[in-house]
């Protein structure tokens, strides 16, 4: 089974060129020397530089940053918070309705949160500006923090909440002081997951983006109709770069104390024989 | 009459003016149509060692964690201190109770899992050190003090679980099954402690336990439940030497039953009851405060080390019936007989092994009698 064949080389390098091939493409022109995008000039950081001062996508990548860090840290609360009551409350009235609830924006097409964003936003005469962003992209990334965080506390045991309600704990000083801790890699894994949903959204930012604030995704897809400038291929691979490190870290930090906290937890409990 | 030991004084059960710490009052507990606990009332007493017994799932742990209050009772209420405790949240009662499944933090190292109720109570550093220090020299942890829980063995995160619950010292201590993991010295040696630490703080406990050696060991009072209800709450004295039913006689150590029907005979003496119990063999002479029907069914129940064996007839035996060894059990101070009744019954005699073990009387095969008096064993209703 383990050998060599030309089928599967072949299936696999196309498999793989088809999905990263045109990031290839962008990375490296993004070094090159020339002003046109198709030609190579040679290597050159000469776009970056160029970025850099470039005040527009600055203010547009700032812009970008704060939403994405100020999003995703309400979404984790929020999601976090919901993930609990729906694994803990055991069963009550709407618990289905109510779980269905969280996970439906998950399937929900984009477009159609963008819009009903903008119709609230324009109902309550909210002027639309990071704010409102932000509150858009909370809305979204809550439910992916929330499928995260749950998956964590169904296999996380009951007793030991108890034992420090036991001990004295508040409910609330339960969940910071045991629960919180235990589940602390799921929350970070939430949270990167939200920060990177948050940073290459395009759809519902550019509903909810005012003229006061534009975002760096809505930023390139505008300047793409003018052309595609060689700065914006540079500045797409520092947005791979901060996407895959983000992404990359999420499940490394989830999977490995994944692994570690169920060993702990196991062991932690009587090993029944 | 002899002098009173202490043991003897300390029973408030028995004096109406006592006010109990504990008091269940015709609780029942539903887990959506099984009934885990059925109708219980109870009543525990300020610096009792009261130990539940009863078969896995008979709803031990279920009662602790209506008392630690994890749990509301479906029916009934329960008092601590004469306050009905049911709208009293689990973090404000001074109860605290060690978890079946140990429940250790798995984040936290031993000493701060012990250290952990302290905090809660915001004690000065110091004193919490010292809590936790002398925690841990009592169940012999010092060592492992940095570890975290996935580190130490089975029996020692048991320990660590004691000494978190321990570390408190609350009004009252749920222990279920704290020494299970423990090898046998270990823990003869911490139930002595565990005496130890409730004769100095008056704690009350209440400990789930298998072991029935320990519940007799330790116990001021025990409880036999069976599925949901109680069976028998006595004294362990009295539940071994006269069990109420022939559940609690099975459940609590080793026994010999024997079916029959009962005969009063008044005029032997007050209480005297024959049982027939087989064919061509006479009647077992019994004594029993219990008034039994003529021809009503009946169990004679006798602890085995209340049959003596001889090789010959006894002369003044109320009961002797003779027999054939069919096996023997050799447990170093004791042995214990299997003797094979011409009826087929089996019937366990034990005999303390004073003697070296070549030297002893009997072996297989041999024709032996057995023999007790009349108020050796019990006469139950079937
Ligand atoms: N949350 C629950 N939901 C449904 N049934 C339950 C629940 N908790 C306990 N039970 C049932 O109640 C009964 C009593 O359980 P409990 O844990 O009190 O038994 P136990 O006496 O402690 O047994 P063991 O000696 O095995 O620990 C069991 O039949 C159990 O299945
Ligand atoms: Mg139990």
């Amino acid at each position: 089974m383990r050998r060599f064949s030309w089928f599967n080389a072949t299936s696999l390098t196309l498999g793989f060129a088809f999905l990263y091939l045109p990031m290839v493409i962008l990375i490296v022109y993004s070094f090159n020397a020339s002003e046109l995008v198709t030609v190579w000039a040679g290597f050159s950081t000469r776009w970056y530089g160029e970025l850099l001062r470039d005040e527009a996508f600055l203010d547009a990548a700032w812009v970008t940053l704060q939403v994405a860090v100020a999003s995703s840290t309400i979404a984790t609360v929020l999601g976090t918070m919901a993930a609990h009551v729906m694994v803990r409350a055991g069963r009550f009235w709407g618990r289905t309705l109510f779980s269905g609830m969280i996970y439906a924006p998950l399937v929900m097409p984009e477009v159609i949160t963008g819009l009903s964003l903008l119709l609230l936003f324009i109902n309550i005469g909210l002027d639309r500006g990071i704010l409102t962003i932000i509150l858009a992209h909370t809305t979204f990334s809550m439910c992916y923090v929330s499928v995260v965080v749950s998956a964590r506390l169904v296999s996380f045991d009951r007793a030991l909440e108890e034992a420090a309600l036991d001990l004295g704990c508040s409910p609330f000083e339960a969940f910071r002081l045991v629960t919180l801790p235990i589940i602390l890699p799921a929350v970070i894994s939430g949270w990167l997951l939200a920060f990177t949903l948050s940073l290459d959204d395009l759809v519902i930012a550019s509903f909810t983006a005012g003229p006061s604030a534009t975002t760096l995704p809505i930023k390139i897809f505008s300047s793409i109709r003018l052309g595609v400038s060689p700065e914006i291929n540079a500045l797409s691979t520092i947005l791979i770069a901060v996407v895959a490190v983000g992404v990359i870290t999420a499940s490394l930090v989830s999977k490995r104390s994944a692994i570690r906290q169920a060993e702990e937890e196991r062991a932690a409990v009587r090993a029944e024989g | 009459m002899a002098q009173p030991s202490p043991q003897q004084v300390f029973a408030p059960w028995e004096d109406p003016s006592e006010t109990p710490l504990i008091e269940f009052r015709g609780v029942t507990k539903r887990f959506g149509d099984f009934t885990a606990i059925d109708d219980i009332s109870l009543s525990i007493f300020r610096r009792e060692f009261f130990a539940l017994l009863g078969p896995s799932g008979c709803g031990k742990t279920t009662l602790m964690r209506m008392l630690a209050g994890f749990e509301t009772p479906s029916e009934g209420d329960i008092l601590l201190d004469r306050q009905d405790i049911a709208p009293v949240p689990p973090n404000k009662r001074a109860v605290n109770m060690m978890f079946q499944s140990y429940a250790l933090f798995p984040h936290l190292s031993v000493w701060e899992n012990i250290a952990f109720g302290l905090k809660r109570d915001r004690l000065p550093k110091d004193e919490i050190a010292a809590r936790v220090t002398e925690m841990l020299r009592l169940t012999r942890l010092e060592k492992f003090a940095r570890r975290k829980p996935h580190q130490i063995s089975g029996g020692q995160r048991q320990r660590v679980a004691l000494a978190r619950s321990l570390a408190k010292a609350p009004k009252l201590l749920l222990l279920d099954e704290p020494l299970g993991a423990l090898d046998k010295k270990l823990r003869q040696d911490t139930q002595f402690e565990l005496m130890d630490i409730q004769e100095k703080t008056g704690t009350t406990f209440v400990i789930v336990t298998h072991d029935q050696e320990e519940a007799m060991t330790v116990a001021s009072r025990v409880a036999v439940m069976d599925e949901g209800r109680l069976v028998q709450v006595a004294t362990p004295d009295v539940i071994y030497e006269t069990p109420a039913s022939v559940y609690v006689a099975d459940f609590i150590g080793d026994v010999n039953l024997l079916e029959g029907r009962a005969t009063p005979v008044p005029e032997a003496g007050e209480g005297r009851v024959d049982l027939a119990w087989a064919e061509g063999q006479p009647p077992i002479r019994a004594t029993t405060d219990r008034a039994f029907d003529k021809g009503q069914q009946a169990w004679f129940a006798i602890r085995p080390e209340k049959v003596t064996i001889t090789p010959g007839r006894p002369d003044e035996a109320a009961n002797a019936v003779k027999g054939r060894i069919l096996d023997i059990a050799y447990l170093g101070n004791i042995s214990t007989y299997h003797v094979e009744l011409p009826t087929g019954h089996v019937v366990k005699a034990q005999t303390a092994n004073t003697r070296r073990i070549a030297r002893r009387a009997f072996t297989w095969e041999d024709e032996v009698w057995l023999s007790w008096t009349a108020t050796a064993g019990v006469l139950l209703e079937g």
